[in-house]
Order: C-alpha cells, then sequence, then structure tokens
C-alpha cells in the first residue's frame, strides 16, 4: 500500500452514516440567519438613511423669508438668493417653488388650506460646502443685510438628533449581526465536538489506517457545510419574506422618513449571500475545530 | 534468525546492543511503555523482527501484547526508547507523517473495530479508500478477498448482522485487502472454528510468503505448529521473556 494519497474516492460520502450530523444545529443556524437578516437588512437600511442624513446636515440650510406681504416677501426672497448665490463656498441655490411647498403644509393644513390668507414663508434651500457649513456667519450677516425678514435655517439642528439616532441604531445592528456570528460560530463548534464523540469509533479506524486529518476534518465539514446551507437558506427565505411583508407596508404608510430607512436594492445583494457566508463560516468552523481535536489523537 | 535454533527471533539481549540486523522491518531498542503514573506495562523491549518474517506472539493474559502491537501499528508511542519502524524513527517522526506509515500496516483488532454503519464491502474497502483507490478499481480486489474469506455472499450485510466469526473474517479481510508491508493481527483466530482458523492463517501465510511480515498474537498453541517457519516472541509481565526459546514450537501434548 503505498502513501501519500491526499483524499478519499467519490465513496467517501458513505464514510459517516447517512443524515445530519450535527443533531439540531440546521435548525439553530436557520434561527440565526434569520436574525442575522433582520439585524443586518436593519443595518444597511439604517446606514443609507444615515448616509443622507450625513449629507444634508453637513451641507443644507434653508432660507425661510417670513414676511406677510407676499410683495415684500417676494423681493426680500430674491434679494436673499442674490445675497448668497456669489458667495465663496455656495454650490447652489433654488427658491422652494410654492407648489412645494403647499405639498409640505398640506397634511396641517388640509387641501386648500394655502388658499386662505395664512401667510406663508417664501423657502430658499442652500447648499454649501462643508467648510462654510461650519462657518454660517459670514452668510447669516449676507442674508440679513439684504432681507431683514429672512431666517437662515440650519438643517443639521433637528436632524443632527435624528442622525445620532439612527447611526446608533446602525451600529446596534452592526454589533447584533456580529453576534450573530460569533453564536453561530459556537454552535458549529458544539456541534462538530458532537459530531466527532458520536463518530470517535470510526474516526479512530479511519486514523488507525493511515487517513490525514485533513481526509477526516473533510468528511465532517462536508457534511456541516450541508446542514449549515439547509438552515441558512430556510432562514433567508423567512427573513426575506419578513421584509418584503414590511417593505410594502412602509410604502403603503408614504412616509418619506420610514421610507428613508428601507433596504434599498443593491443591498439585497449583500443580504443574499449572507447564507453562503454562514455555510463558508460553518466549513470553516468545522475544519478549525475537527483538525484541533484530531491533533490531540496520536 | 536461524530456523532451527532456539533462541527467540531477533531478540536481543543487553540494552547497548548496537547494531540491529540488518534488513529488520521493525527494531525496538530499550522501548518501555507506561499508561499515566502507573508502573510501566512493558519494559526495556530490545528486539528486532526481520522484513519478510513470522511471528507468532505469546504470553499470558495482561502481559503487555496488546500494548506491544499498538506500538506496532502505530497507536501509542513508547514512553521510552526507540522505535524503528521501515527504517526510521518513529518517537521521534512528526505526526504529520504517521499516516504514511500506517498505510503500510493491516491490523486485525481484537475487537475487530469494523465501522458499524457499512457493509461488508465498504468495511473491506476502507483502507483502499483511505489510500486514494479509485472505486471503479475496488470492486475486484474486494470481492476476490471477500471470496477468500468465505463471505462472498454476505457483501452487502452489516456488522450487526454478522456472527462474531463472519465479522473477524471481515477484520481480517480489511487488514490485508492492501497488501501491507507489515500485518499486525491481534488474537486473529479466536472466533472462528479450526478449520477457518487455519484456512485464515494459511491467508497469513500466504500473504507472508509474498513478502509481508506478519505478526500474530494469539494464545491458541496449536496455531504455532501451523506455519513450521514462524518464530516467537514471548512477553511475560512486560518484558521479552523466555530466552532460550522452548516455546518456539508448542510440546506434542500441548497439541492435542
Amino acid at each position: 500500500m503505498k502513501a501519500g494519497a491526499r483524499k478519499f474516492g467519490v465513496a467517501e460520502r458513505g464514510l459517516l452514516p447517512e443524515g445530519r450530523v450535527a443533531g439540531p444545529m440546521p435548525w439553530v443556524i436557520a434561527i440565526m440567519m434569520f436574525l442575522t437578516v433582520l439585524a443586518a437588512a436593519a443595518g444597511l437600511g439604517l446606514a443609507g438613511a444615515a448616509s443622507r442624513f450625513d449629507a444634508q446636515i453637513g451641507t443644507r440650510i434653508t432660507i425661510q423669508v417670513v414676511e406677510a406681504n407676499p410683495d415684500v416677501r417676494r423681493a426680500q426672497a430674491v434679494a436673499a438668493m442674490r445675497a448668497v448665490e456669489n458667495l465663496p463656498g455656495v454650490t447652489s441655490v433654488r427658491a422652494v417653488p410654492e407648489a412645494e411647498v403647499q405639498n409640505l403644509l398640506e397634511p396641517w393644513l388640509g387641501p386648500g388650506g394655502l388658499e386662505s390668507d395664512i401667510p406663508v414663508p417664501a423657502l430658499i434651500d442652500v447648499d454649501v460646502t462643508p467648510e462654510t457649513h461650519r462657518a454660517l456667519d459670514v452668510l447669516r450677516r449676507a442674508v440679513a443685510a439684504a432681507a431683514p425678514a429672512a431666517r437662515v435655517d440650519d438643517n443639521g439642528q433637528w436632524l443632527a438628533p435624528l442622525a445620532s439616532l439612527i447611526g446608533a441604531l446602525k451600529w446596534l445592528a452592526v454589533g447584533l449581526v456580529l453576534l450573530m456570528v460569533g453564536a453561530t460560530a459556537a454552535t458549529v463548534v458544539l456541534a462538530a465536538r458532537a459530531a466527532l464523540d458520536t463518530h470517535r469509533g470510526t474516526i479512530e479506524i479511519l486514523h488507525l489506517m493511515g487517513a490525514t486529518d485533513v481526509q477526516v476534518a473533510r468528511l465532517f465539514q462536508r457534511r456541516i457545510a450541508l446542514d449549515a446551507l439547509f438552515g441558512g437558506l430556510v432562514g433567508f427565505i423567512l427573513a426575506a419574506l419578513v421584509l418584503i411583508g414590511i417593505g410594502e407596508r412602509v410604502s403603503a404608510l408614504g412616509s418619506e422618513l420610514l421610507g428613508s430607512a428601507a433596504v434599498p436594492a443593491p443591498a439585497w445583494g449583500f443580504l443574499v449571500a449572507l447564507p453562503a457566508f454562514g455555510v463558508f463560516l460553518a466549513m470553516l468552523v468545522a475544519r478549525m475545530t475537527i483538525l484541533k481535536a484530531l491533533g490531540r489523537m496520536l | 534468525m536461524g530456523r532451527g535454533g532456539h533462541a527467540i527471533a531477533g531478540v536481543h539481549e543487553g540494552a547497548g546492543e548496537a547494531a540491529l540486523n540488518a534488513g529488520s522491518i521493525v527494531q525496538f531498542e530499550n522501548v518501555g511503555l507506561r499508561y499515566g503514573t502507573g508502573a510501566e506495562t512493558l519494559s526495556d523491549l530490545s528486539f528486532s523482527l526481520r522484513e519478510g518474517g513470522f511471528y507468532f506472539l505469546t504470553g499470558p493474559s495482561g502481559a503487555g501484547k496488546t500494548s506491544l502491537l499498538k506500538l506496532l501499528y502505530l497507536a501509542l508511542r513508547p514512553s521510552r526508547g526507540v522505535i524503528r519502524l521501515f527504517g526510521e524513527d518513529i518517537v521521534t517522526m512528526p505526526r504529520g507523517r504517521l499516516p504514511g506509515f500506517r498505510r503500510r500496516i493491516g491490523v486485525v483488532f481484537q475487537d475487530f473495530r469494523l465501522v458499524p454503519h457499512l457493509s461488508t464491502f465498504d468495511n473491506v474497502a476502507l483502507p483502499l479508500r483511505v489510500a486514494g483507490v479509485e472505486d471503479k478499481d475496488l470492486e475486484n480486489p474486494v470481492r476476490e478477498m471477500l471470496a477468500w474469506v468465505g463471505l462472498a455472499d454476505r457483501a452487502s450485510a452489516r456488522p450487526a448482522t454478522l456472527s462474531g466469526g463472519e465479522q473477524q473474517r471481515v477484520a481480517i479481510a480489511r487488514a490485508v485487502i492492501g497488501r501491507p508491508e507489515l500485518l499486525v493481527a491481534d488474537e486473529p483466530t479466536g472466533n472462528v472454528d479450526p478449520d477457518m482458523a487455519r484456512r485464515l492463517l494459511y491467508l497469513f501465510d500466504s500473504l507472508n510468503k509474498l513478502g509481508t511480515t506478519v505478526i500474530v498474537a494469539t494464545h491458541d498453541l496449536h496455531l504455532l505448529t501451523e506455519v513450521q517457519r514462524a518464530d516467537m516472541l514471548r512477553l511475560d509481565r512486560g518484558q521479552i521473556a523466555d530466552p532460550t526459546g522452548a516455546l518456539r514450537h508448542p510440546p506434542k501434548r500441548a497439541e492435542g
């Protein structure tokens, strides 16, 4: 008998008993994958929302011209625009159309509410560079000189706490995903050890016949990978159904805030990759666990 | 070792013997084995087995025969001393090289150690699969071996459905299927009738004539007469005993 063979033949499938090697491990992985996909989806949605808020916080201000007289309001709005558009660090200036302002106010005033005599401020969106945003006094003085009725609102003032909350939730989601990965790895370690104990007799025989550690580990990692694939797919499909259901309900609400935290389409690619990552992780952990255990044998 | 002598085959008296026999497949020098912190199970074993030899290992129960065999088939490393197998020191050999050596050794375990969920065919094919032989190349040699041990019609049976004697024959077929360079058998005929015992011994004998070194641990004095050219090692309380070789061939009255 010549030494040096590196792997079993195609019949290696039969060397361990048919059926699962690791008891309830596939179902535990299914639960882990379900929770991981939900946490990852939440993290990705929140990350998207956070980046959008960050962009607005860092660069967007709004000038409100609060003047009851519509003629004076229009004149001061034009003056305010001219005052800021040529300032250094201002990247864009846009007068918010009245129709858009009406849309913004309609939830509070109801349809046709603006047809009454309620004075509505003129709004001007101004995008500035982050450096300018950090030193708004120049802009405020220019606006005050040109339009006394104008007020400069820094969007960051009210968006910052929300963005901070969203940022914290995003990192919470990342932490949850990492915890799930750790718990999944621990599950695989326990399952691999249990499988080793269950099949210790077979392993010893293979060992004494000259099977290498890698040959024996390959038997187990293959089986554990199949179990992990099963659990991962079940968990992913259930989580995807939940996410799709939530997405439809959020769409029905029509909430811009909730909508901004929806899972973006490219993020689904990452979520789909999670079961594959789970299988890879299970194989890797199983292999390391088994090789370590076999290393204690002669 | 001469055929007609009275010394135990290959046994070297004196721990400091400088050179062991040329052409030895196994060499023990001052080997001791201790389990845990207990007394030594094997003490000061120094002997060599020549390549192509046929050896019986005898001795009373508890003498250390199975421990000695475990050292030979690399299930244990000694607590002290030097063991050379196939010309290499296996005591200090890195663990990663041991599988290659194990593939050159066939083992018949006293308790058979068949894989319970595998069929007779697959149990016998196991060493070939471990060695990387493709399935298409397994069929003929395994069928042939099963026929040799009288189990051609039990190829698909699981060990649990086999009798003790049948299990023993599967274990023997598994040990010899790969034509090992060294065959180690622990009480290989303990569960078979005298006719089958002779047949199995004939199988070992045939393998030996093809070049395999055979060492058979047995209590069965009848077996010792079956292979006339065999040498004997006798263990007693963990040490090579009977240096006069009086038991090399049992007296006639013991054959009765």
